[in-house]
C-alpha cells in the first residue's frame, strides 16, 4: 500500500482527530492529536489492510522553538510490506502522552528510554524506570537545554 | 524437617509446574556485568527457585555514551567512525546504514562501483559477524574448538578488511558519497579464494557443532519465541526468522543493490525441537553465511572499473528535513531517524539498534527456563552491548 492510500484510511477512521498530515517526500506521516493515540495505534495494527505488526522506533525530538517535545512512531507491516509513521506532539513543560506497550509490547523499552534521554512520561506504562542513565542522574540528556553536570556521586568531570 | 517425596512421575515437571513441597526458597543471584556468557557488561538480576528461573531482569547501561547526543555536537562525516562502535562486530554495515541515511536525505547518488563495493564488504562482514556469533554460542555451551574453527576463517576477513581499509575491527570505510578508496590491486581475486576456501567450511562446522547431538541436546526446545511473540517485540533479523518469519529487509524493501541479486531467506523450521528455539535461531546464522556467499560471488562478477566517489562537499550539509531508514544488520534491522535542520550536524539522530530490541524479549522468554538455559538463550539472541546501550 502507498503511504496515501494508509493516510486515507487512517482520515476515514477518525478525522478529527488528525493534526497535520503528509504522504509524500522522505518521510510519510500523520500527526495526531496525542489523547488519541492509542486509539488510533490500535487501529494501525489491527485493521487488516495495515496490518502494521512490528513497531520499529519510538523517536522523541526534543524542539524547544516550538515549545514541543515529538514522539515519532515507526511502524512497518511484515505482512503487507510497507510502513508508516505516526507523530504526537507533546507539551515541552510536562509531556505526558499514554503508553503503545500494551498494543506493541516492543514500545516498552523504547518508551523508558525515551522516558530516560527526553523525559517524556508513558501513562499506564508497566515498569517505567530510567533503562541506559543511572536512576539518580539528574536531568534528560536529550533535552536541547541540557546542562552538562560537573560531578556525579563524588567524579568530578571535566569539559 | 518436612521429609520431600522424591518419586515424581516425569510428567508432572511439566514446563511452569514445580510440585509445591518441592519449592525451595527463592534466591536471586547476580548474572553479570562481568560474565563471559552475557556477551559485554549486561547484568541481568536472576530470580531462582532451585535450578528454575522465575524471573530475569536486565539492567543496561554500562556501556552507554550517549552516542545520540554526540551525533548532534559533531558534522555528519565525524559521526562515521562512531557508528563504527555500535556493533563492532558488524561496523561496514553500520557504516552503511549511517551513509545511505544521509545520503537518502541529501539526495546524493552513488556511483556503481561504490554500491557493489559497499554490498561485499557488508556482507563479509555479515559473514565475520555471523561467525563470531556461531563460533561464542559453542563456547556458551561448553564447546571450544568450534570457537577456534570459527576465528580462523574470520581471521581471513579481517585480512581483506585490513587490506581495503587499514582497520581491523572499526573500519569507517564506508564513507557518505562511496567508499572511502579503491581496493588495492588483486583485492578481489583474494576475496574470490576466501569464497572458494570458506564455503566447504561451513560443512565443517556443521559437523562440528551444529548437528552434534549435545550442542542439540542443549538447544533444541529451549527458548522457544512463537512468531506473534517475536513480531510485537519488535524482533528482527536471525532472532525474527529463527521463529520462522521470512522477513529479511533486503528482499523484502530492497537498499542499495540488494535487489539485483539471487538469494534466499533462511528461517527456523523446527528441525529438532519446536519452531522458534535457540537451534533455529543459531541455524539461520549458519544459512545466512551461505546466502552472504552467494551475494559476494553475484556482486563481484558485476564489478567494474569507475569511480568509488560521488561528489560530496568535505563539509556535508543536508537540506532541512527528516527521514527513517533502515538496513539488515546481520543482528536486524539497524535504524536511523535523522532530523535535519538545514546545518552540518544533526538535529537529532535515533538510533535504533537491533541488539536492543532483540533482547527486549529475554524478560519474556526467561521464565520457567533452567537456570544453564539462561546462557543459551541470552547466546542464541547475540548481542552486543555497544548496540544495546549505545
Amino acid at each position: 500500500m502507498t503511504s496515501s492510500e494508509i493516510l486515507e484510511l487512517v482520515k476515514q477512521y477518525d478525522a478529527d482527530s488528525i493534526v497535520s498530515a503528509t504522504a509524500e517526500g522522505l518521510y510519510p506521516h500523520v500527526v495526531i492529536k496525542a489523547e488519541r493515540l492509542p486509539a488510533i495505534a490500535g487501529f494501525l495494527k489491527t485493521q487488516p489492510r495495515l496490518g502494521f505488526d512490528l513497531l520499529r522506533c519510538i523517536s522523541a525530538i526534543d524542539r524547544p522553538a516550538q515549545n514541543t517535545i515529538e514522539l515519532a512512531y515507526d511502524l512497518l507491516s511484515t505482512s503487507l510490506a510497507h510502513t508508516f509513521a505516526v507523530k504526537v506532539l507533546l507539551e515541552r513543560a510536562d509531556p505526558q502522552v499514554a503508553s503503545v506497550s500494551a498494543i506493541w509490547p516492543a514500545a516498552e523499552w523504547h518508551e523508558r528510554e525515551a522516558y530516560d534521554l527526553v523525559g517524556v512520561t508513558f501513562l499506564h506504562h508497566p515498569d517505567l524506570r530510567r533503562i541506559l542513565l543511572p536512576e539518580d542522574w539528574p536531568g534528560h540528556p536529550l533535552r536541547k537545554d541540557y546542562q552538562d553536570i560537573v560531578e556525579y556521586r563524588g567524579l568530578k568531570f571535566q569539559p | 524437617m518436612k521429609e520431600i517425596e522424591v518419586h515424581y512421575p516425569p510428567e508432572v515437571l511439566q514446563e511452569g509446574e514445580v510440585p509445591s513441597d518441592i519449592r525451595t526458597e527463592e534466591l536471586v543471584l547476580n548474572m553479570g556485568p562481568q560474565h563471559p556468557s552475557t556477551h559485554g557488561v549486561l547484568r541481568v538480576i536472576l530470580q531462582t527457585d532451585g535450578e528454575l528461573v522465575l524471573k530475569a531482569t536486565p539492567y543496561l547501561g554500562y556501556l552507554h555514551r550517549c552516542a545520540e547526543k554526540i551525533a548532534e555536537k559533531v558534522t555528519y562525516r565525524q559521526f562515521t567512525p562512531y557508528t563504527d562502535r555500535l556493533d563492532y562486530l558488524a561496523a561496514m554495515n553500520n557504516n552503511l546504514g549511517f551513509a545511505l541515511t544521509v545520503e537518502k536525505l541529501g539526495g546524493i547518488e552513488i556511483p556503481p562501483r561504490a554500491d557493489y563495493l559497499r554490498v561485499i564488504l557488508a556482507e563479509l562482514n555479515r559473514i565475520a559477524s555471523h561467525l563470531m556469533a556461531t563460533g561464542s554460542y559453542g563456547l556458551d555451551m561448553g564447546a571450544f574448538t568450534p570457537l577456534i574453527y570459527c576465528f580462523r576463517e574470520r581471521e581471513w576477513i579481517m585480512d581483506l578488511f585490513e587490506a581495503a581499509s587499514g582497520a581491523r575491527l572499526t573500519y569507517s570505510y564506508i564513507t557518505i558519497g562511496g567508499v572511502r578508496e579503491d581496493v588495492p590491486e588483486g583485492w578481489t581475486q583474494k576475496c574470490r579464494e576466501f569464497l572458494d576456501y570458506f564455503e566447504p567450511k561451513i560443512t565443517e562446522y556443521n559437523n562440528l557443532l551444529s548437528f552434534n547431538h549435545i550442542f542439540i541436546q542443549r538447544t533444541a526446545n529451549v527458548g522457544i519465541c512463537p512468531p506473534e511473540l517475536a513480531l510485537a517485540y519488535g524482533l528482527t533479523g536471525p532472532c525474527l526468522r529463527g521463529s520462522g518469519v521470512p522477513w529479511d529487509l533486503r528482499k523484502a524493501m530492497p537498499y542499495s543493490r540488494y535487489g539485483e541479486f539471487q538469494f534466499d531467506i533462511p528461517v527456523g523450521r523446527g528441525t529438532y525441537g519446536t519452531v522458534g528455539d535457540c537451534w533455529d535461531r543459531y541455524f539461520v546464522r549458519v544459512e545466512e553465511m551461505v546466502q552472504s556467499v552467494r551475494i559476494i560471488r553475484q556482486a563481484l562478477d558485476k564489478l567494474a572499473d569507475g569511480p568509488i566517489q560521488a561528489k560530496v562537499p568535505r563539509v556535508v550539509k543536508l537540506p532541512a528535513g527528516e527521514v527513517y531508514y533502515e538496513v539488515e544488520n546481520p543482528r536486524g534491522q539497524l535504524g536511523f531517524h535523522l532530523v535535519s535542520d538545514g546545518g552540518t550536524s544533526p538535529y537529532r539522530l535515533k538510533i535504533r539498534g537491533p541488539s536492543f530490541c532483540n533482547l527486549s524479549i529475554l524478560p519474556v522468554l526467561a521464565p520457567n527456563c533452567l537456570l544453564a538455559d539462561i546462557a543459551a538463550l541470552l547466546g542464541s539472541i547475540d548481542i552486543v552491548m555497544g548496540e544495546v546501550d549505545r
